[in-house]
């Protein structure tokens, strides 16, 4: 059996599950083994036809009137109860902090190595796995020991396969799991939440990023990329020097270490190019680069180049746009 | 308060990264050697709770000789004393570096009673396991906290705070001794000053020689990702260029 790690809306799998789905139904088919998911939550159950959808004949809900809310120990525990009595050839979460977090816990519990970040898995002789060092600018491939195999798959490095709707019609069986807890597995548990800022652009969620980095030179060089950055619906990103000079907060950072982005388009004005820097940047379908160097690594990698001072660039590029309405 | 922060030494690559003939690691002649940026944060988080409440913070790092550098480096911000589990300079895969840690942990605290709050990054910079403060964690019965964003120790607890996946903040209250793994943003870790890389050179650092054997890296080979090719298309140069700027604006949809 390959069984998978399910994060879900109402039943629903989200985007990252949904990639993880459509590694272990590859894997099931290459392994001839069924394929099997589990889900906690309130209306876990109520994925079990669109998981029929996508090749899944079972699923395993964990049950415990506890778990009202996020707490990884306990679910992380009840995860490797699970895994222990039903002995899968590998399990499968997806590229969220939560599944990895709770991969890890499943890891500590079983005392089994975990392939975090994977963006392939090969069984055989030994099982292999392709997986992201670096936050991708490395790839290692690696054996995947141990009698069951865990592994994360990497956000957005599989297309997550459609799920056909005529799995509704003969829904996955839910087995309901009741995992031994006690009390004290319940101590680490969201006890508050604060909300996000209402009407901020997340960047992340950006259609456009006006990047600026060390070439912007100061805290004050920013007024020109958050004109732009207003004038086209988007929000401003940064690169790390500018962080840590104190310029910018740190939730506005692009990279390894901070937010990834996948904006139409990416303005990156004074950014050299870090491979740190880049990762983040790497799902932005277009790039533009304002850089006084033609050659550095961002102009090379980007989709259009201005060459030229940021600061004598975007001006003209702001009155060029006001102009243009 | 007795704090305990763990970092690793990994090398500070910024350009392309070049691999070693063999594939089995990166060519490190021309680069110098860093911490992961969540760590340096983590060393500014145990500084600066110290000072604010009194207590001992330490530093530990699993790796070869040279890892000392990065000792030094965190006792030169302010760390107290220094723990180096000296490794022959190969990698050791996440289970047994957790391993190490948690063994080293139960000798030191068997003398100095427990720490009460361990640190990590969230992950290493070049492994990028994501789970070795968990490992840590459950293996001292210790509740855990990932990606702190915030932190605050209490008497009785430890309250960390990260992102929540749709925005906004999730709180977390846990009872001391805890573990908290922590991203950068939480601090805006400070410079170390001249008289602190002198007192921090003249610092002991405590030695616990690890046997290679335990390491079990799973490493096969290495590749560096073949990158997308991208013919760009230069615009122009200097103010000229506006007017392109904006077809390329329209031909993407951002303007009418």
């Amino acid at each position: 059996m390959i069984l998978v790690l399910i994060e879900h809306e109402a039943g629903m799998p989200d985007r990252l599950s949904s990639e993880a789905l459509t590694m272990g139904r590859r894997l099931a088919e290459a392994t001839g083994s069924p394929l099997h998911a589990m889900a906690w939550g309130d209306g876990a159950a109520a994925g079990a036809g669109p998981l029929r959808g996508a090749g899944v004949a079972v699923l395993h809900t964990i049950e415990d009137p506890r778990l009202t809310d996020y707490a990884p120990e306990a679910i992380g525990k009840g995860l490797a109860q699970l895994i222990e009595r039903e002995r899968p050839l590998a399990v499968i979460g997806g590229g969220s902090d939560r599944a990895v977090e709770l991969m890890a816990h499943v890891g500590a519990r079983t005392g089994l190595p975990l392939a975090a970040n994977s963006t392939d898995v090969r069984p055989g002789e030994p099982w292999q796995v392709t997986r992201q060092r670096w936050g991708g600018s490395l790839l290692e491939e690696a054996r995947l020991d141990g009698p069951i195999r865990l592994l994360t798959v990497a956000a957005h490095a599989v297309e997550p396969a459609a799920m056909t709707l005529a799995g509704a019609a003969s829904p996955a069986e839910v087995r309901p799991f009741a995992p031994d807890l006690t009390d004290g597995d319940l101590r680490v548990r969201i006890t508050s939440r604060v909300p996000a800022e209402a009407g901020k652009i997340s960047l992340a969620d950006a259609r456009v990023v006006v990047g600026g980095g060390r070439g912007v030179g100061s805290a004050e060089g920013f007024a020109e990329l958050d004109e732009l950055a207003a004038l086209l619906g988007g929000t401003v990103g940064v690169s790390r020097v500018v962080t840590s000079a104190g310029w910018r907060p740190h939730a506005q950072q692009v990279g390894q270490t901070g937010t990834r982005i996948a904006p139409d388009l990416y303005i990156a004005c004074g950014i050299s190019g870090a491979i740190q820097h880049m990762v983040g940047a790497r799902s932005a379908k277009a790039i533009l680069a304002i850089n006084t160097d033609r050659d550095a690594p961002m102009v090379t990698r980007a989709t259009y180049a201005v060459i030229g001072d940021l600061h004598t660039v975007l001006p003209a590029i702001i009155s060029a746009v006001r102009e243009a309405r | 308060m007795n704090i305990l922060v763990c970092v690793k030494r990994v090398p500070a690559t910024a350009g392309k990264i070049t691999l070693t003939a063999d594939e089995q690691a990166i060519d490190t002649r021309y680069l110098g050697f860093t911490v992961s940026p969540h760590e340096e944060c983590a060393v500014e988080e145990a500084v600066r709770i110290v000072e604010a409440q009194g207590g001992t913070s330490t530093v530990l790092t699993l790796g070869p000789e040279e890892a000392t550098d990065q000792l030094r480096e965190a006792m030169a911000v302010g760390i107290d004393r220094a723990m180096l589990l000296q490794t022959d300079g190969g990698e050791w895969d996440a289970v047994a570096t957790a391993g190490a840690i948690v063994d080293a942990i139960r000798a030191r605290e068997a003398v100095d009673g427990p720490y009460d709050l361990v640190l990590l990054g969230n992950e290493a910079a070049d492994t990028g396991d994501y789970q070795v403060g968990v490992r840590v964690a459950v293996a001292l019965d210790r509740p855990a906290v990932t990606g702190a964003k915030g932190l605050e120790v209490r008497d009785d607890a430890v309250v960390a705070r990260r992102e929540a996946a749709s925005g906004g903040w999730e709180v977390y209250e846990i009872p001391r001794p805890a573990v908290v793994t922590v991203k950068e943003g939480i601090n805006l870790p400070r410079y170390p000053s001249v008289p602190g890389r002198l007192r921090a050179r003249k610092k002991e650092i405590e030695r616990v020689t690890l046997d290679p054997a335990a390491a079990s890296p799973a490493r096969i080979r290495l590749r560096v990702p073949v990158e997308k090719e991208s013919a760009v298309e230069i615009l122009g140069e200097g103010p000229e260029a506006a007017p392109r700027v904006v077809e390329v604006f329209r031909r993407l949809g951002l303007i009418a």
